[in-house]
């Protein structure tokens, strides 16, 4: 034993073992992220639970969340009383029961030794509402258009869920009447208003523009009476059939189809229908607008705010860390000044996020946004336009922070060009430029979309400094719609990793949200991890192309 | 392929060719120029934070009249500047251009004594031989003809034009100290027969005809010292202030039917005299000036139980003061000194931010404008106005650096509390709490990080097999890509909890890792020949696996039963009440794990390239002298490498200081100076995260946010180019090995 510590092995065994619990670490890690934030999709079963708490029976519906062991003596040292047989530990179970208006607590811890029986009963509907989070419960009836349909009409719900169809074909028209029609008026009629503050402040409004801006403003406002008539008709129809639900207390408890986003029984599907049901909530996930302080809905606007800012980012980027990186590698000659740059521009790459995003704060929304606004924008002012933080700061700040990764693997891919391609060509007559131009830039491609990849993977996830620049929880318009200019640079952004931090540290109902951060964090985990991907394969692609170049 | 091939002239060629170079050579230039433009931006944001103060003459207006001062001062836009004379006289004057002049406005009494408020209340009250108060106030009102600014001022009276009746024997008034808030005032007055009295004046709305209803109350100041040289009552109205000499009598006159004299203390400087008393903004403290030139701060603090009025902190005058004029919300104050000197001070920022000599002749009389960016002085037959530029005086070296004794603290203290919701609230800008809580953060993180990730990768460069490298080095390496607000999610809410939960897991599972490790490699060495022939070299770690996997999870298995067997059945609860240490939910261990997670792949990656690229000639060589493989990793393949692990362990360090998301999600944000595991931190970067978006653009604190953003910059830059610069001089010692 003493010869085998002497040996060095156990400590070389160490070692090993430092690598082992990285590795579970990291796929553990990964597991973790995937397994919860995929079974947030999947239907879990309801239980109907015979419960009693000191001396009552009753009765919750619920799924069950989570499990935990307690100790017997934490608990019987707060007064409860656990039957003997029990021994050390008691099993606890956390149950959602939904219902969020109608009982104080929409989460609920019960104990093993409280229930009395548990079943999974078919029937058990679940009603996903658009506000007040999940209804749990028995159909009794259906409600179209004031007419009763009772259960037993409609064994196959085919009655239900042609209503609901209905009903959310409605809604969905009524909500893109309201974003898209109204919010046009609006907005036209926001734009009226600045030019003709705009006039007034270069002292050139006169009757003429007055009477015009009067005459365009009754015919916005003629044009909203309209559009606003038909919303209320659409839901006023969309309201027109009920729902009848029993619920856990033995309530009976009407529920408009105009309130209600999705309909399903759990217990009752089979495991085809399950899986189609995971990729349906999928995809509302991914497509739907966020509901109830973001706790509960899809994530689209946030999805659409990364991918629109990164990409507004890649386009800043990418020219500006090109010309930089073929400015030190080709142009600037090899000599301490430009080592010292080479080092200083590797080293910005590891300067923390936040210090970009207090530069971006105060040098791009509050100088430069402000100048811009006291220049082109002085008739919004004190609002201001360009001068708070925004989507084009932000992709701004994101592409100074990038840069570097940008530039480093760019001359990273112009170093591994072999000299002799160059000098062959400026050896056939061509000039610099073209060469540059004509080879070297096409062959360094591969390595400038690595870059690229990079850059975006890690703009993707950076948090911190939009916290200062532009994200905000909850945004009311996207920065691109069918009001021109279409791009609105100015306009803040919801993105997945604040919407992460928002939903799981600053949302009311931390325990409802969770499986949502979890889904979303996995969504974003894997966009990034599949970009990290990319970037990796297509780099070790160009090494060995190179490789055999060189030979 | 075909490409057509257009030969054009050489001359559009070059001409091409040139301009490429320059344009290049432009664009790239400007890319690091901008790059520089951070750090210069910081700084320049950052700079007037500490730059010294100004005074400027601006304007002289010469008094007409022989009485003496109650009070001057400015409005708010520095437009107009007023004063109260001993004749029952308001005045306004016109410092702008225009040189308007205002009618005076004039009470029709003899007036007997007078006094102000404090600065930001804005009122005097003047007493007559009848035992009546009357109280006047500027009033400017702003209104926009032609788009210009115009201010007008007129007078009011608050309590009505009548005066108040404040000695109900009606006798004549000899000395006076007033002070008003919104709606109700106190007076104490002491009489021509030498009575001390006090009263409070209440108004309330009526709800139904909107008039203020006045109510009125007397008493008796018991105990009053035989000659009082100034009375001062606090803006609250809970405090009266006697001074006789060198000695201090605090009233508490917060009820007036039980007016209490709380206690009496000496306030002179050492060998001197007193020569004036004033309020600081906020009230809880008193500026005493000595005849000596030394002034002294004064607060009450809370002491074995009782609050006593301490000496908080000197400062240095040089000369005898004329008078001490207090900013309207900030903590400062300026003198007036008897050899003609304007010196300026700030309490929290401890220091003199100016000693100027005045052209003027000597100043009596001295105000702040509400914005502090004025001073008015009264000298001889004169009133003089100056700009004043002093935007920072509450941050200093000191104040930033060092322990600072703030108002209602019981000593001198580390503090990060930067707003509050009154407007008189004494900002403490201390960055050592947060520079602890940043340093703390790393510590714990490196603490874990280090020895995994330098372990990972010696072992990962030197043991282990080519092919398994090849897929274990990125996987290890793509942790690095992982957005650090996931890990700080998972850290705040799936890893904090399960921690609170298992702690005696957590602690087993540290302890057991590295012992099942050795127990699992020696159980391995005593394995069959054929066994342990089937694995090849260099894949120990998937043996380890299983392992890793096992201890865990029996770990958390009897955490339970641990926890039952050694804490009672509550780990948390011991702690608490057994240990005495406070526990917080989100904590140091919670975010040297997260943070260590984060901060591993860095490390590993350049310290295994490190370790990788030490030439295999040397290594090779040590094993042919008849070393084993871990005297040859030790003896020479780390000491060739160690500079290049230095930089990766810089990197990482790096790294963990700037990391923001992981400890604004993994710990509670608490300021606290403490270096226990289980209590939170807040860090810089946390800070600014936290604080930023609420800060006001070019106040104090959003400079020393800057300072804060601009100190990590440094530190990190500092770092990353000393690891990048030992890490470059390796790869050139390679090269020529």
């Amino acid at each position: 034993m003493n010869k085998w510590f002497k040996s060095g092995a156990p400590w070389i065994w160490m070692t090993a073992g430092a690598v082992s619990m990285s590795l579970v670490a990291v796929i553990g890690l990964l597991l973790l992220i995937a397994s919860r934030g995929l079974v947030y999709f999947w239907p879990s079963p309801v239980y109907e639970l015979t419960v009693e708490q000191f001396g009552e029976r009753g009765t919750i519906i619920g799924e069950r969340y989570d499990r935990e062991l307690v100790p017997t003596e934490r608990l019987t040292a707060q007064g409860i009383d656990i039957p003997e047989e029990q021994g050390d530990f008691v099993e606890r179970f956390l149950f959602k029961t939904g219902n969020r208006e109608f009982v104080p607590l929409d989460f609920r811890w019960i104990l093993e030794t409280d229930i009395v029986e548990s079943v999974q009963p078919k029937n058990i509907v679940v009603v996903e509402r658009l506000t007040n989070g999940n209804f749990y419960g028995y159909v009794e009836a259906l409600v179209r258009d004031g007419e009763t349909i009772p259960l037993a009409a409609d064994p196959e719900h085919d009655k239900l869920y042609e209503l609901l169809a209905r009903s959310r074909g409605l809604y969905d028209q009524s909500e893109r009447l309201l974003k898209r029609d109204i919010g046009g008026v609006n907005y036209q009629l926001e734009r009226l208003r600045l030019r003709e503050r705009k006039w007034e402040m270069n002292d050139n409004l006169t009757d003429v523009r007055v009477a015009e801006l009067e005459e365009r403003r009754e015919q916005l406002h003629a044009d909203y009476l309209v559009l606003e008539e038909e919303l209320f008709d659409l839901r006023r129809q969309a309201g027109r059939d009920q729902l009848i639900i029993r619920d856990m207390r033995g309530e009976s408890v009407t529920i408009g189809f105009d309130k209600v986003v999705d309909v399903f029984f759990p217990n009752e599907m089979h495991l085809g229908q399950k899986i189609a049901h995971w990729f349906h909530q999928l995809s509302k996930f991914i497509v739907d607008d966020p509901r109830e302080a973001n706790t509960e809905g899809g994530v689209f606007p946030a999805i659409f705010g990364t991918v629109f800012m990164v990409m507004l980012m890649a386009v800043i980027v990418t020219p500006l860390g090109v010309v930089a990186a073929i400015y030190l590698h080709e142009y600037a000659g090899n000599n301490a000044a430009t080592r010292m740059i080479r080092i200083a521009v590797i080293n910005l790459a590891g300067v923390p996020s936040i210090v970009y995003g207090v530069f971006g704060l105060g040098f791009f929304v509050y100088m430069l946004g402000g100048s811009i606004d006291a220049l082109f924008y002085p008739e919004s002012l004190p609002s201001p336009t360009f001068g708070s933080p925004g989507v084009l700061w932000s992709a701004l700040t994101l592409a100074i922070l990038t840069l570097p990764v940008v530039i480093v693997s760019t001359e990273e891919g112009l170093s591994r060009i072999p000299s002799a391609v160059r000098q062959g060509s400026l050896a056939l007559g061509a000039t610099k430029f073209e060469t540059l131009w004509r080879i070297v830039i096409p062959m360094a491609s591969p390595a400038i979309m690595t870059g690229l990849i990079l850059a975006v993977a890690r703009a993707a996830g950076e948090v911190a400094p939009l916290m200062l620049v532009g994200v905000v929880k909850l945004a009311p318009t996207l920065p691109l719609d069918g009001n021109f200019p279409y791009f609105h640079l100015e306009r803040k952004f919801m993105h997945l990793g604040f919407h992460i931090y928002d939903v799981g540290f600053q949302s009311p109902n931390v325990e409802a949200a969770r499986p949502l951060v979890y889904a979303t964090a996995f969504l974003l985990v894997t966009v990034i991890i599949g970009l990290n991907l990319a970037a990796i394969s297509i780099r070790n692609r160009l090494r060995e192309k190179f490789k055999t170049l060189d030979q | 392929m075909t490409q057509s091939v257009s030969f054009k002239s050489s001359g559009q060629r070059l001409l091409m060719d040139k301009l490429a170079r320059y344009g290049v050579s432009a664009g790239g230039v400007l890319v690091l120029i901008a790059l520089l433009l951070i750090f210069f931006y910081l700084l320049w944001v950052v700079a007037p934070v500490f730059y010294g103060a100004s005074v400027k003459h601006k304007q002289s207006i010469p008094l007409v009249d022989n009485h003496a001062t109650v009070m001057i001062g400015v409005e708010e836009q520095n437009e107009i500047a007023y004063r109260f004379n001993m004749g029952g006289e308001l005045r306004f004057f016109d410092l702008t251009e225009e040189q308007r002049f205002f009618p005076a406005h004039q009470l029709p009494i003899r007036v007997t004594a007078a006094d102000r408020t404090v600065p930001s209340r804005g009122m005097a009250a003047y007493a007559d031989s009848f035992g009546r108060v009357y109280v006047m106030a500027p009033k400017f009102k702003v209104t926009y003809p032609n788009d210009q600014r115009l201010i007008t001022p007129t007078v009011e009276y608050p309590f009505g034009e009548e005066g108040v009746m404040v000695d109900p024997e009606g006798k004549g008034i000899r000395q006076l100290a007033f002070e008003a808030g919104e709606g109700e005032m106190a007076v104490a007055v002491i009489t021509t027969d030498g009575r001390a009295l006090l009263t409070r004046l209440e108004g309330e709305v009526n709800m139904f005809t909107d008039e203020v209803e006045w109510s009125s109350d007397n008493a008796v100041i018991p105990g009053l010292p035989a000659f009082v040289d100034q009375m001062l009552i606090t803006p609250d109205l809970r405090r009266l202030f006697v001074r006789s000499g060198n000695r201090l009598s605090t009233y508490d006159i917060s009820s007036i039917g039980r007016i209490r004299l709380m206690s009496v203390d000496s306030i002179n400087y050492q060998d001197a005299n007193v020569t004036d008393v004033a309020l600081l903004t906020g009230a809880s403290s008193l500026i005493v000036a000595n005849d000596n030139g030394k002034i002294t701060q004064w607060f009450e603090v809370a002491k074995d139980g009782k609050r006593q009025f301490t000496q908080i902190r000197e400062f240095d005058a040089e000369s005898s003061v004329n008078e001490i004029a207090v900013e309207y919300f900030r903590k400062g104050f300026a003198v007036a000194t008897d050899d003609g000197y304007m010196e300026l001070f700030h309490t929290t920022g401890g220091s003199r931010l100016l000693k100027e000599k005045v052209d003027e002749g000597n100043t009596y009389t001295l105000a702040f404008s509400p914005r502090a960016n004025g001073l008015i002085a009264q000298t001889g037959n004169s009133l003089e106005f100056y700009k004043v530029s002093n935007e920072h005086p509450e941050v200093t070296w000191s104040a930033l650096w060092q322990k600072v004794w703030y108002e209602g603290y019981p000593e001198p203290q580390f503090v990060w509390q930067s707003t509050s919701a009154s407007d008189e609230f004494e900002p403490k800008l201390s960055l050592v709490p947060i520079s602890f809580g940043t340093v703390k953060a790393a510590f714990y993180a490196m603490l874990f990080a280090v020895p995994i990730a330098l372990a990972g990768a010696v072992y990962t460069a030197y043991f282990m097999s080519a092919p398994l490298r090849k897929i274990v080095k990125p996987t290890v390496e793509i942790m690095e890509a992982l957005p650090t607000v996931i890990l700080g999610f998972l850290a705040g809410l799936w890893l904090a909890p399960l921690i609170e939960d298992n702690l005696p897991g957590v602690i087993a599972t540290m302890i057991l890792l590295p012992t099942g490790f050795i127990a699992a490699a020696y159980g391995w060495s005593k394995m069959p020949k054929a066994i342990r022939q089937s694995v090849p070299e260099g894949w120990d770690v998937m043996l380890l696996i299983p392992v890793v996997l096992f201890l865990g999870w029996f770990s958390f298995a009897i955490s339970p039963t641990l926890e039952l067997w050694m804490f009672g059945g509550d780990a948390r609860l011991f702690i608490t009440n057994e240990l005495g240490i406070s526990f917080d939910q989100r904590n140091s261990l919670v975010v040297g794990l997260a943070m260590g997670f984060a901060v591993i792949p860095t490390i590993y990656s350049i310290a295994e390239d490190a370790v990788f690229s030490v030439p295999k000639h040397l290594s090779n060589g040590s094993l042919a002298l008849g070393a084993t493989p871990w005297q040859t990793l030790t003896k020479v393949v780390l000491l060739t490498a160690s500079p290049g692990i230095f930089s990766a362990v810089m990197m990482g360090l790096g790294r963990a200081v700037g990391e923001t998301m992981i400890v604004l999600m993994a710990t509670g944000n608490t300021p606290v100076m403490d270096w226990s595991i289980f209590q939170g931190m807040r860090t810089l970067s946390a800070n600014i995260a936290v604080e930023m978006p609420e800060s006001e653009v070019g106040s104090s604190h959003y400079r020393v946010l800057f300072l804060a953003a601009f100190v990590l910059f440094v530190f990190t830059f500092v770092f990353n180019t000393v690891a990048e610069f030992v890490r470059q001089r390796l790869r050139e010692k390679y090269s020529s090995l």
